[in-house]
């Protein structure tokens, strides 16, 4: 992955835009967290391959950024983006990592749904 | 992930990860060493890549070595963890093959076969459990396992772990008394407190011969262990007491029989 470059990004977004698409987002402090030096309750989330398309996505920010992608009816938003690529089959990957290099944030989108399952 | 691979502080260090599981020899009242005595087929279920070398890498490779047949069955891909390398090296979506590549290799080393089951890191606990422990029942009979190793259901910390071994103890419960393998489990957590309440492990395994294995098996898993063996090597306290654990990691491996 590449740290994002905002106007290649906004690019990528454009592209998506109106299309069917299969979103994963997801936020994560891992599981362990609340066994930290900090005792911060672990706090993750994530919904996988849930059907979208927006009509408008844009990123803010000087970085970490933000992306929102307004839906017919609603909103999908992320704060803390770092990295973006684009795979060889045609997704859309953005993510937050921290300093250390963990996954805070996977914020994906992709025509084909994500891989799912044994196979 | 395991707890250890997950920690920053002295006290975690201290109260979770491999030292909370293996015990430690020289406390232990009465030893009871177990060898890799006649056993058919040792199937290990647990959920993650990783998982078999950090709770029983060491007792893995001794079956193997004894020529006994080692099969682990790996629940997920742990394609759901956050640590992508250090320096990151993955993302979400290639974590999987990543992950499984680690597993193949660390497998190799401790000499045993592995079988995915693809279910989703994280989900485990949200399947169907009389689907799951058939599927691993399943596993058991095709395999004539006649030890299986495992979760502590409700005692082993992460909510994978325990679904993990609820439906391994659900699937040996749903089989013959002939068909129907010793289960060693694996409870994570703070030592005197597992011990306080579930007893003291009554299987204690002696795996000094296999610790630098158990310790390369671990090092193959480098996307999720890399950052554990540079804080080994670290200046401190945390560092001094990772390095405590990771010795009696090496040293000795503690289960408890399940009465099924």
């Amino acid at each position: 992955m590449d740290e994002i470059d905002p106007e290649r990004l906004q690019r990528a977004l454009d592209a998506r835009a109106e299309r069917e698409l299969h979103l994963h987002l997801e936020t994560t402090t891992g599981t362990y967290s609340a066994m930290g030096p900090d005792r911060v309750p672990a706090c993750i989330a994530f919904a996988r391959n849930v059907r979208v398309r927006y009509l408008r996505g844009a990123v803010r920010g000087t970085g970490p950024y933000r992306v929102g992608l307004k839906t017919d009816g609603g909103w999908v938003y992320g704060d803390g983006l770092t990295h973006a690529t684009e795979t060889d089959d045609g997704a859309l990957l953005m993510a937050g990592y921290d300093e250390r290099g963990r996954l805070r944030m996977a914020f994906q989108l992709s025509e084909r749904p994500f891989r799912e399952g044994a196979a | 992930m395991s707890a250890a691979a997950a920690s920053d502080g002295t006290r975690r260090a201290r109260e979770t990860g491999p030292e909370a599981v293996a015990g430690d020899a020289a406390k232990l009242p009465s030893p009871n060493v177990h060898g890799p005595v006649a056993r058919r087929h040792l199937l290990v279920v647990l959920p993650h890549p990783d998982d078999e070398s950090f709770a029983a890498g060491g007792t893995i490779a001794m079956h193997a070595d004894a020529g006994v047949p080692v099969t682990y069955l790996c629940g997920t891909h742990g394609d759901m963890g956050r640590n992508m390398g250090t320096p990151f090296f993955a993302h979400r979506e290639s974590l999987r093959d990543v992950r499984e590549a680690e597993l193949r290799a660390a497998c190799r080393i401790l000499g045993c076969a592995p079988r995915l089951m693809g279910l989703r890191d994280k989900t485990v606990e949200f399947e169907d459990p009389d689907v799951l422990a058939a599927r691993i029942a399943g596993e058991i009979r095709s395999a004539g396992a006649d030890l299986v190793i495992t979760f502590h259901p409700g005692r082993a910390v992460h909510p994978d772990h325990d679904a993990m071994g609820e439906a391994t103890v659900r699937a040996v419960r749903s089989l013959s008394e002939a068909e129907r393998p010793t289960v060693w489990t694996v409870a994570v957590g703070d030592r005197e407190a597992l011990d306080a309440e579930l007893g003291p492990p009554d299987v204690v395994v002696d795996v000094r011969a296999f610790g630098a294995r158990k310790l390369d098996a671990l090092r193959a898993h480098a996307s999720q262990t890399t950052a554990l063996f540079a804080r080994m090597e670290e200046e401190g306290d945390d560092a001094e007491a990772l390095r405590a654990q990771m010795e009696r990691a090496g040293t000795v491996e503690a289960f408890r029989t399940w009465a099924a």
